[in-house]
């Protein structure tokens, strides 16, 4: 099973740049912030293209190859090819027209949203590797945890939220690796996977999910047992190992983040 | 002509990723019918991933797998299973039937054994691992105890009646006596059926008491095939390997070291036999 293998988890790649050592909750903010301002942004040249060097820097600070990049767009390549035609063909009408066949018609406009639309998708996609591939999910969900505490005043669970998310995130790759057991288990015993009719197939598949549940409830058992053992008891009066604090470098960074596209709107 | 036979094998995990690893480096190996073969090695070592080659679970990056000199590639993946059986490590974690008899009927089945052949199948594979086919067949195979489950896991292979029997620590996190039980059925059914063993296991008295070739592996090489015998006379391999020795080897050492002749001798009984000799020997010859 080479899809197990080749599943696109754990993007994250270590790494010492600037972008690596910018607090998670920073880079958060301002990913946030930028798809926002993308939906904003005023469809014109300039503004796209002075928000492209954003992304660029972002990709330069973070000193990764630009083919991490161009992979990250691999699962996008679909769509975003079909937001273009659709906008190319059968887009708004105004401007000049230059071809028009029944429904179909090129227009100045139709190609002006066609460019703009695509953009849009792929600066997303852009934006959030840049965040996903230079933070380690731990991270991620302590700096959510963190961003998310307002919430405590309205009896949200964020310490139990973000535990959850975390234990899941932990143990994607351990059932995908466990997957792949099971499968090669059950295939030793000259089962056959993806054969026959729709029925006979799905019938086919019990004996790799129902392995797979009975061991992720026994994992949950033994994980809730592990964590009592060691006396956890929810977020009250619990202290990280590793606290994380702002520091002028992730100021800079929030300043800039925020401030850059907030002049983008302004100016053009 | 043997049974199995690898060519110059090698294996690369998540090939042309930053995750690659070399995982079995340029193996060549023969094994023919009614052998006993044990490999060990320490964790890491390819032992694992050596006989997933062999079932054809894993195809080989480089280099050709025969059985019965046929490629493996070429084999239909149902044929294949009626020649080699595999247990994996913790075999009960595959479990998935209601029942027990539906359990062990999984594989048979598959590999077309007849409906009404498949009651006798189940009854005898259950009965090779000393399970009472009676009491056993319509409980929940998830309600057994740990030991039962392990047979019930080895026996559900054994129902396929494969040439090649391989077995992946098949006493791990078992009792003592459990362990000794377990040996010793698979024992029986090997020799009482001359089928071919392949025994993957970290415990060398376990080995010693069930093969006769080992084969050491060490970061995915063979650093020794051979008579159990001759890998006793290069401790240095065992030591090579990163691997404990066993507790008989390190008293045969021991008492080497102080003078008592021991050439040949490798079991408690015969260690024995050597030292009362010697010592009779040395009193007849005081006075």
């Amino acid at each position: 099973m080479e899809v197990l293998k080749t599943f696109p988890l754990g993007q994250y790649i270590p790494g010492n740049s600037l972008l690596h050592g910018i607090s998670a909750k920073a880079k958060i903010i301002v990913s946030f912030w930028l798809i926002i301002i993308i939906f904003l942004l005023k469809l014109n040249f300039y503004s796209y293209l002075l928000f492209f060097f954003l992304i660029l820097l972002g990709i330069l600070l973070s000193s990764l190859p630009i083919n991490y990049f161009v992979r990250s767009l691999k699962p996008v390549y679909f769509l975003v090819l079909f937001t273009f035609i659709i906008h190319f063909f059968f887009g708004e009408e105004g401007g000049r027209v230059y071809f028009r066949y029944g429904i179909i018609h090129i227009t100045d406009n139709g190609i002006k949203m066609a460019l703009f639309m695509s953009l849009r998708l792929i600066y997303l996609v852009l934006i959030t590797s840049l965040l996903t591939l230079t933070t380690s999910v731990l991270e991620l969900a302590q700096a959510i945890e963190d961003l998310l505490k307002p919430l405590n005043f309205v009896k949200f669970p964020v310490h139990e939220f973000s535990m959850m998310m975390t234990i899941a995130i932990r143990f994607v790759p351990t059932l995908l690796e466990e997957t792949d057991k099971i499968i090669k288990a059950q295939k030793a015993r000259g089962a056959e996977f993806g054969k026959g009719n729709l029925i006979s197939q799905a019938k086919s598949l019990l004996p790799i999910i129902i392995p797979l549940f009975i061991n992720a409830f026994r994992r949950a058992n033994e994980l809730a047992e592990a964590m009592e053992a060691r006396c956890y008891r929810g977020a009250k009066g619990r202290t990280r190992y590793r606290v994380s604090r702002w520091t002028i470098k992730d100021l800079v960074f929030l300043t800039i983040g925020i401030l850059y596209p907030i002049l983008l709107l302004v100016f053009f | 002509m043997a049974l199995i036979s690898l060519k110059n094998v090698q294996y690369i995990y998540m090939e042309k990723t930053p995750l690659e690893r070399e995982a079995i480096k340029d193996i060549s190996l023969d094994i023919g019918k009614g052998e006993s073969i044990g490999i060990i090695g320490k964790t890491g070592s390819g032992k694992s991933t050596l006989i997933q080659l062999i079932s054809g679970l894993l195809y080989p990056t480089q280099g050709e797998i025969f059985i019965k000199d046929r490629d493996i590639k070429k084999w239909n993946s149902k044929e294949l299973c009626k020649i080699i059986g595999i247990v994996f490590q913790y075999p009960e974690y595959q479990f998935f039937a209601e029942t027990v008899f539906e359990e062990v009927a999984f594989g048979p089945r598959n590999v077309g054994i007849p409906d009404e052949e498949l009651e006798n199948c189940v009854r005898e594979a259950l009965t090779t691992v000393g399970l009472s086919y009676e009491e056993i067949k319509d409980r929940s195979p998830f309600n057994l105890s740990g030991g039962e489950k392990r047979r019930l896991a080895i026996a559900s292979i054994l129902a396929m009646n494969p040439e090649v029997l391989i077995l992946d620590e098949p006493t791990a996190n078992l009792d003592p006596k459990g362990k000794v039980e377990i040996m010793n059925y698979i024992n029986k059914w090997v020799q009482s059926r001359n089928k071919t063993l392949i025994l993957v296991s970290h415990d060398l008295d376990e080995i010693i008491r069930t093969v006769k070739r080992v084969i050491v592996l060490k970061e995915g090489k063979i650093i020794f095939d051979g008579p159990i015998e001759k890998l006793f006379l290069n401790y240095e391999k065992i030591e090579e390997a990163e691997l404990e020795l066993p507790e008989i080897l390190k008293l045969r050492k021991v008492l080497e070291d102080k003078g008592y002749p021991l050439e040949g001798a490798f079991t408690v009984h015969e260690i024995v036999e050597r030292i009362v000799a010697f010592k009779e020997h040395i009193s007849i010859w005081k006075s």
